[in-house]
């Protein structure tokens, strides 16, 4: 039955998941079925990696609770779990570092058993080994090298237009995640992805690599809509899991004072490449 | 919560197939408890949900049995919402006027033959007992202050209800009369529909509008059921737009399966 020429394929989600909710979660739900639907790909992995408090974004809670909440919702899902290297990490790391990361931790898993030398907890790893000897017990019974699965980015339309915000990245950093890893963007029908992508050289030129998902219905559940109903003591019910509901319930972690954490302070990516291109400018 | 004690005890009720129910009906309960709290006037001390009865005739309807296990499933986890299979089980179809009288003559003749005790006024769990019975209701319940009456009912329903009203024949006009006039209506907004427009529309809405609670909903999410039949059909997940005991109900018992 499988198609063997299928390429594997792990979806990586990166985000404040400030916190997640029932969105973050179906955009899995629906990149995996498109994907797997081409005929072309295998969706073996689905990955939530928060981003660490370096960001600096307006209103991040710790990434402690963010994991903690993520690690939850994904309870009952049988392919997306939480990786906390990023959320670990001192400074704010690009998007296309964490890519990379993944991509390592595949390849090094591909060629040998050995653990990789990342900061990880030992609890995810473990799970993570035994689900890798499953797919490979079941999967590979012969020695024969099997092709290490693909990371892609997954995402929503948001991030794709926020390619064209000034400073908030790097060029060579969008070529690179669209280039070498690719992305899975699901969109709102009817949604302007398709015309963005055609008025970027960069995106153009990769467009075999940018695999849009329609969305037919309006999904609104941003984390800035939750928080803003926690706030005003508005239920929450049904638009994240039950689970990450009662932790924010008991931990208290949106209100008036958290939301008003790194104002007035600069998003990590804009100050780190408004930085690099200053003084690119002062020195040329 | 001393607040609530003067307050107009109400019970919410939904009608509708819930062809299945999906997170966005049970978000209409959500957003409109904090809506009516937030008026200072009213105290939601219960919810309804009603599935319409298999004669209802409706394209791709399942059978009612499994609409209502389903509605159940989803309501596990709330501690305010129960299923009322009583207009399911009906022979006929109930028109949606009728499924509110049967409930409130129902609390009514509790009331005057004294079946509503002093007890039962200061319990609210025990006032939920003239709610449609569940198993295993009012345990760990947070008590709340009594009513000091028999709870008014309001229908509860989504813009696209309320449009409806305007379909030729679909509602009799003293039916929508009686339904607004005598028990009122809470009504959440939803993208694409102009509420305020069809109540101008309609000389009866608008006649009773202090009778018609407007809500809107903070977070647009359009989970339609015929978007999770649809999806189902195709075989596309459904996960995380309706409750995963639902999801296992369905696919235990093969419902919405392309050819079912």
């Amino acid at each position: 039955m499988e198609n063997p020429q299928k390429t594997e394929v792990v979806l990586l989600a990166c985000g404040s998941f400030n916190p997640v909710t029932n969105m973050h979660l179906r955009l899995f739900e629906l990149a995996k079925d498109h994907m797997n639907a081409t005929g072309k790909y295998r969706v073996i992995k689905g990955i939530i990696s928060p981003v660490g408090d370096a960001y600096k974004k307006k209103g991040l809670i710790s990434a402690h609770h963010r994991v903690i909440m993520a690690q939850l919702a994904t309870q009952t899902s049988s392919w997306v779990e939480v990786d906390t290297w990023e959320s670990l990490q001192k400074e704010w790391v690009e998007t296309a570092k964490v890519l990379r990361h993944h991509q390592e931790k595949l390849e090094a898993r591909g060629c040998e058993q050995q653990d990789s030398p990342v900061l990880e907890r030992p609890g995810r790893k473990r799970k993570w080994a035994e689900q890798r000897s499953e797919l490979s017990q079941k999967k590979t019974p012969e020695p024969q090298r099997k092709d290490v699965p693909k990371v892609k980015l997954l995402c929503g339309a948001d991030l794709l237009e926020s390619f064209g915000v000034p400073n908030l990245w790097k060029h060579e950093d969008i070529a690179n995640i669209v280039g070498d890893y690719g992305l899975v963007c699901i969109t709102r029908a009817g949604n302007d992805a398709q015309r963005f992508i055609y008025e970027s050289d960069v995106l153009w030129r990769h467009q075999a690599n940018i695999h849009l998902v329609n969305e037919w219905i309006t999904n609104d559940i941003s984390s800035t809509k939750i928080r803003r109903a926690l706030r005003r003591s508005q239920s929450i019910r049904y638009l994240v899991p039950d689970l990450v509901q009662e932790y924010i319930e008991k931990h208290n972690l949106y209100s008036a004072e958290s939301e008003e954490r790194n104002v007035g302070v600069i998003l990590a990516p804009l100050q780190r490449n408004t930085a690099a291109t200053n003084s690119r400018t002062t020195t040329a | 919560p001393d607040k609530m004690k003067s307050r107009i005890p109400v019970v919410l009720l939904a009608c509708g197939s819930f062809n299945p129910i999906t997170n966005m009906h049970l978000r209409l309960f959500e957003v409109a408890r904090d809506h009516l709290h937030q008026t200072g006037t009213y105290q939601v001390i219960g919810g309804i949900i009603s599935p319409v009865s298999d004669n209802y005739r409706k394209k791709d309807l399942a059978a009612a049995h499994h609409r209502v296990a389903m509605v159940r499933l989803a309501l596990q986890t709330s501690d305010w919402i129960r299923v009322d299979p009583w207009e399911s089980e009906q022979a006929q179809w109930t028109e949606t006027v009728k499924v509110l009288r049967f409930r409130i003559e129902l609390w009514a003749s509790a009331f005057c033959s004294f079946t509503f005790t002093k007890a039962s006024l200061d319990d609210p769990t025990e006032l939920l007992r003239y709610l449609p019975q569940e198993e295993g209701r009012g345990q760990g319940r947070a008590v709340s202050p009594a009513p000091a009456a028999v709870p008014e009912l309001k229908l509860l329903c989504g813009a696209d209800i309320l449009k409806t009203f305007q379909t030729p024949n679909l509602w009799k006009d003293e039916h929508i009369q009686e339904i607004v006039e005598k028990f009122g209506l809470v009504c959440v907004g939803r993208a694409g529909h102009d509420v305020k427009r069809y109540i101008s529309d309609s000389p009866i809405l608008q006649r009773c509008q202090h009778n018609i609670l407007l809500v809107r909903e903070p977070v647009q999410n359009d989970i339609s059921a015929t978007y999770i039949r649809r999806a189902l059909a195709h075989g596309q997940s459904v996960k995380y737009l309706l409750p995963d005991a639902v999801i296992a109900y369905i696919k235990d018992h093969n419902l919405y399966s392309t050819g079912s």
